[in-house]
């Protein structure tokens, strides 16, 4: 069972941080519609609201470890330009989409969104985590804002789908690869 | 005399609320700028190898926590108008998304 260098930090940045981060949002979401509905407001035990904070941070560091090792680490091998001597386009994933009409697509629209929209979730995300950690006593005072966070929650969790979306089918239709083998089991030959 | 609570000013979550819409609209104002001037398209790459992207976010991300900070400090003890907050975050998202999204750049 072997990966590339390359490989392997596409699938951290993407399967890792960006999975996680998509997952957490999502239970986020679920618990602030489960609230809206909640006869009588939850509260916490001293425990729970340590984990609940947890939670926050955690999300909020994974949505932005998933952008940065996106943009500063994936991203270069991505949009690496061929050399004049390059026998193919493996290992240049954009400009093997840019070079036929039926894939170009995937990089004009699905990365070109994909890679602004993403920072979105940890925007939003991490001042979610702030109201709640900071603010939670005022945040029950004026019911109104409740809608708002909830909104913002919506978008951090349809933005980060938009991203993790697009990026699974871009890495489908033109992986980011190359760089050292790296054997998890079995022989390196 | 009653045990309710004095309610709490509002102003530092409509500070956070409305500096991250700043931050959204920051972004998408970044993109389409660098997708129609190629002097701004250089002056935004900030790392070479991952292009405009880098200074375009960079920027963001100084400019969202700058209205944070500079919000809050002014709304410490405030109490914002909730729906006036929630209608320029909304309006912001709005034109963040549609300002990052490829063909509605394109159409531009």
């Amino acid at each position: 069972m072997q990966l590339t260098l390359r490989e392997l930090f596409t699938a951290m940045h993407g399967m890792f941080f960006g999975g996680f981060f998509l997952l957490a949002l999502f239970g986020l979401v679920v618990e602030l519609i489960r609230n809206h509905y909640a006869t009588q407001p939850s509260t916490l035990t001293p425990r729970g609201q340590t984990l609940e904070r947890a939670f926050l941070i955690v999300t909020a560091a994974l949505g932005w470890l998933a952008v940065f090792t996106g943009t500063y680490i994936v991203y270069p091998w991505y949009r690496s330009k061929p050399p004049a001597s390059a026998a193919g386009l493996t290992a240049y994933p954009r400009y093997r989409l840019l070079s036929h009409p039926n894939t170009a697509a995937w990089h004009n629209i699905g990365m070109e969104w994909k890679e602004h929209i993403a920072f979105f979730a940890p925007i939003a995300i991490t001042m979610l985590a702030y109201v709640f950690i900071r603010q939670r006593a005022t945040l029950r005072q004026h019911p109104q804002l409740r809608h708002t966070i909830f909104y913002f929650a919506s978008l951090a969790l349809i933005a980060c789908a938009i991203a993790a979306t697009f990026g699974a089918l871009i890495d489908k239709a033109a992986p980011v690869t190359g760089g050292p083998t790296i054997t998890l089991i079995g022989s390196s030959q | 005399m009653t045990g309710t609570q004095p309610t709490a000013p509002n102003g530092p979550i409509a500070a956070a609320i409305l500096s991250a819409a700043i931050g959204c609209f920051t972004l998408g104002l970044t993109t389409i700028a660098s997708d129609k001037s190629k002097a701004i398209n250089a002056f935004m790459n900030f790392y070479a190898p991952s292009g405009a992207l880098t200074g375009e976010t960079t920027i963001t991300i100084i400019i969202w926590i700058a209205a944070w900070l500079v919000l809050a400090k002014l709304w410490r003890n405030a109490s914002i108008p909730l729906r006036a907050i929630n209608l320029t975050a909304a309006a912001l998202l709005v034109l963040g998304l549609l300002l990052t999204f490829p063909p509605f750049i394109d159409a531009l």
